[in-house]
């Protein structure tokens, strides 16, 4: 009894730690004042001025504009990768799969100079596009790491006996392999987009001062003057995350009902 | 099947966006620039091998070290705790480990900042206790702790996704055969959840050692680790042999490291590093 009550004290304390900065934040987002500490009062004036700042619009824009065409193009691109790479069988295999891996597994800033290196090496001029292209390079593996497993699950006759019975590749690709394979499709998709959105090192060696993401201009705005916007927007985003995961929570929860039905 | 075509334009793509680049770094590593073009050397590599620099090497992998066995002190009895059987709404517990990483890490190390600043909150709440302020940011502890607060769940969750796997049965085995529970959790329970030890190790050690984020923020713009280095290397300086010649180093730093915690992985359970 007296064990069970110190380890809920341990992991309270640790919970405290995790969320004590987080809740500071979005309290200090209502504050009347510009000041992080004292409480002047409620407001909602940090929130609409959120809304109305330039940089911050179009840094929400950036974000997400990259973020959903680097994930699109990482999902075909990869996914078409990963059927091809799925059809080799020896060591070449082995050696694009490891290749894969270094953007993985690489440290995140050594990426970051590496392309930096090559874009102004080829004398391609620092900004959206360049950034966009980096998004894509870290974003494709991961993709192909969630499409492989599925592929490898999938039956190779059902292709065949699709063809068989008078398919078209193209047909018979979109009718038997693209609905078996979508899961792992999907879970690449939203594993691109996610780490799209939350990148910074990346992203800060491959752009010039005009185009920034969200990451960007808070790493800027937190080193010159913190401001109480930032506030505001890690509230609107810390409620977003929550709110989309309880929406997926729900949804999976009841697909779970429904298979225990079945 | 003959579908190896489909992989051509991503091998292409490979090519042109992972290997060329790091060739290009470990061109410029090797070489500087002169009048016509570049030449040979190992000048960057020495000045690497100064004091100044070695002392930023140094310094990296002890603050990353340090954080590594704080989350590992921190986050295994967390483990512990949330993988034995009596723990109850398990998965809701789990989720608020994860939710936090869902938010942008910029923002959580920023919400610090907030927390340590001189007129921040911790300091205003010792005023009341009439204490002075006390200066929390821009030394080691701070990063340490940025570091410990950002990296704590990937302790955490390896450690109990292994311990969950534990088959009860064995721990019944021990305490039958008249093993306490100190016993028990010394010849039991932390032998087998040495792999996620490991795996929660290198996944808090290697972000810990490159990160230029977190030192920048809770550290000063003059504290310098390896990452600051790096950077600065590429945005301020502009001497991008330097700054290759350190990013090689880093990542053979990471490459032994990783080679070394994997290989422990693979005497003791076998599988990848992850």
């Amino acid at each position: 009894m007296v064990k069970n009550a110190i380890n809920r004290i341990y992991l309270f304390i640790i919970f405290l730690f995790l969320y004590a900065p987080i809740m500071v934040l979005i309290v200090f987002s209502f504050n009347n004042s510009k000041s992080r500490s004292h409480w002047n009062g409620f407001t909602l004036r940090w929130y609409i001025e959120l809304f109305q700042d330039p940089v911050i619009k179009k840094a929400l824009f950036y974000t997400i504009a990259i973020a959903l065409l680097s994930s699109l193009i990482a999902t075909i691109v990869g996914t078409i990768a990963a059927i091809g790479i799925h059809s080799f069988n020896d060591w070449k295999k082995t050696l694009i799969l490891n290749i894969n891996y270094i953007p993985i597994l690489n440290p995140d800033i050594v990426t970051g100079v590496s392309l930096m290196i090559l874009f102004i090496f080829a004398r391609i001029k620092l900004g959206f596009w360049t950034m966009l292209l980096a998004h894509i390079t870290f974003n494709i593996p991961y993709v192909i790491l969630s499409v492989l497993p599925k592929l490898k699950q999938l039956n190779s006759h059902l292709y065949e006996a699709a063809l068989d019975l008078g398919a078209t590749p193209l047909y018979a690709f979109f009718k038997v392999i693209l609905p078996e394979i979508r899961p792992g499709i999907v879970t690449g998709a939203l594993l691109a987009f996610t780490l799209s959105v939350d990148d910074f090192v990346i992203s800060f060696f491959n752009t010039s001062s005009g185009v920034t993401n969200l990451s960007i201009t808070i790493f800027s705005m937190a080193r010159t003057g913190i401001n109480p916007k930032i506030n505001a927007l890690s509230t609107i985003m810390f409620l977003t995350i929550l709110i989309l995961l309880f929406i997926v929570n729900i949804r999976t929860s009841k697909e779970v009902k429904e298979e225990k039905a079945k | 099947m003959k579908r190896r075509f489909l992989a051509y334009p991503y091998l292409l793509w490979m090519l042109i966006f992972i290997v060329v680049p790091l060739l290009l770094v470990l061109f410029y590593s090797f070489t500087t620039a002169t009048e016509d073009g570049f030449a040979f050397t190992l000048d960057n590599f020495k000045t690497f091998m100064q004091p100044i620099y070695l002392k930023v090497l140094w310094r990296s992998l002890a603050l990353a070290a340090i954080s590594t066995i704080v989350c590992l002190i921190l986050g295994y009895p967390a483990a512990l705790i949330l993988s034995s059987r009596q723990m109850s709404r398990k998965s809701f517990l789990l989720f608020l480990f994860v939710l936090p990483m869902w938010m942008n890490f910029l923002l959580r190390t920023y919400a610090w900042l907030t927390l340590l600043e001189k007129n921040g909150f911790i300091n205003t709440i010792l005023s009341v206790f009439g204490i002075e302020p006390i200066q929390l940011l821009y030394n080691d502890g701070a990063v340490v702790l940025g570091m410990v607060y950002n990296f704590l769940p990937f302790m955490v969750l390896p450690i109990y996704s292994v311990l969950k796997k534990i088959d009860p049965s064995v721990i019944e085995a021990a305490e039958d055969l008249g093993a306490n529970q100190v016993t028990v959790f010394r010849k039991v329970i932390f032998p087998l959840s040495l792999p996620g030890v490991f795996s929660g190790i290198s996944m808090v050690f290697m972000p810990a050692v490159t990160t230029f984020v977190i030192s920048r923020l809770l550290g000063g713009g003059q504290y310098m680790l390896i990452g600051n280095l790096i950077e600065k290397q590429f945005t301020a300086v502009y001497d991008w042999h330097f700054g290759s010649a350190v990013s090689i180093v880093m990542m053979v730093i990471i490459l032994i490291s990783m080679g070394i915690l994997s290989k422990y992985d693979n005497d003791r359970e076998g599988g990848g590093l992850w």
